[in-house]
């Protein structure tokens, strides 16, 4: 278990945190999710990668941990809030900081959208994995990165930043 | 202009743009990789895009490892929620059993008789190790002043003494192919297996130098023979 855990829990730490926007939060999940692995390591039935598995429980919690907290629901208007929140991105644009501002951009999708940009960029899932863990269809899951594709480049758009798609 | 743009915008994406992302983040099968690599070859507007989402490639990753990592309160609370749970000792001994029963019964009978004949080589050749050992270790009742006891037997009784030879299957030889190489060379094992090297002696006879380098010659280049080294 603690090898598991050292090699996996700052990816999930960071997936969940993106997830639940907050640390505390993020750190009581890694310790659910581990757990829940420690529990049920027999039905692991190795068809998948571990860290797919580990990610696709860490999703579950945290989703769970949002229905919990629902004074921070994070739809798509309390995304759009936190976008409205932030003038900062123009005042980078204006520093040509365009790559802070991507990052605030990229924080400021929605949950879904947020959730399958991280999977496919930083956790390199391929279509399939990433199908399993957010328990969409394959082509629901092209499909909806293209969408957060473009959300994300109306973000930069209204905040000044000109890319050349779309 | 601006209108067909906007209606370009408008078109459901292509297989191949939905495929993009995980082109940058290299997790495409080959198949596909291959088939979006000749799409931006030949797209200019392809590859404007395939630049865009290289850099949200670039950015995502640069934003989710900015976000640090967690403190030792998870760790610590992860392992003392472990040491609270119930042993589970039983459950695992039932699920080991339980898988190694269900490797067994997935096996089909054509390689159950397989493995257990390769089994049953395999005690043979144990067999035979032990028993070389035993004798070899066993006191020479016609001991001399004159003569070690580490000496082999068959060296005291003359000096005319079969070949022997230190050898070294290959890795991926089965017992099968070293129990016929044996059968063939009417070699047995008189010790082994140290460093992975085994002492055999070939037949009962003595040859003469010629006979015995044409022996090694001829055994070192058998496929399953990696080395063949002549041994008093």
């Amino acid at each position: 278990m603690q090898v598991l855990y050292g090699r996996h829990h700052v990816r999930v730490f960071r997936f969940g945190l993106r997830l639940v926007r907050d640390e505390q939060i993020a750190e009581d999940l890694i310790s659910e999710v581990f757990l829940d692995v420690w529990r049920q390591a027999g039905k692991f039935e190795g068809r998948s990668a571990v860290s797919t598995w580990l990610l696709a429980i860490t999703r579950f919690k945290a989703l769970s941990a949002l229905r919990r907290r629902k004074d921070v629901e994070l739809d798509d208007e309390a995304a759009n809030a936190i976008e409205d929140k932030s003038d900062d991105p123009e005042v980078a644009v204006q520093k040509k900081d365009t790559s802070e501002v991507l990052r605030r951009c990229l924080t400021a999708l929605s949950p879904d959208h947020r959730e399958i940009v991280d999977l496919v960029y930083y956790h390199e899932k391929s279509v399939e994995e990433v199908a399993e863990i957010v328990g969409i269809p394959e082509n629901t899951v092209k499909t909806r990165l293209f969408y957060a594709r473009k959300k994300l480049a109306e973000l930069l758009k209204a905040a000044g930043v000109e890319r050349g798609w779309p | 202009m601006m209108a067909t743009s906007k209606k370009i915008l408008e078109q459901e994406p292509s297989d191949v743009e939905l495929l993009l992302p995980w082109h940058a983040a290299g997790t495409l099968n080959a198949r596909d990789a291959r088939r979006v690599d000749e799409a931006l070859s030949r797209d200019p507007e392809l590859a404007k895009q395939y630049a865009a989402i290289q850099e949200e490639y670039a950015g995502t990753i640069h934003l989710n490892e900015s976000l640090g990592a967690p403190s030792a309160r998870a760790m610590q609370k992860l392992f003392a929620a472990i040491d609270g749970e119930p042993a589970r000792h039983g459950s695992l001994t039932l699920s080991l059993s339980t898988r190694i029963a269900g490797f067994f019964a997935s096996l089909s009978p054509r390689t159950l008789a397989w493995s257990a004949s390769l089994g049953a080589l395999a005690l043979l050749l144990q067999a035979g190790l032990i028993g070389a050992v035993l004798v070899k270790n066993q006191p020479a009742s016609f001991q001399t002043a004159s003569l070690s006891m580490n000496e082999p037997v068959t060296r005291a009784i003359g000096p005319e003494a079969p070949p022997r030879a230190l050898v070294r299957f290959a890795p991926e030889a089965r017992v099968a192919e070293i129990t016929t190489l044996l059968d063939l060379y009417q070699a047995s094992i008189v010790d082994g297996a140290k460093g992975g090297l085994f002492r055999l002696q070939f037949g009962n006879k003595a040859m003469t130098k010629d006979e015995a380098a044409a022996l090694m010659g001829k055994l070192q280049n058998e496929k399953i023979v990696s080395l063949a080294v002549a041994t008093p």
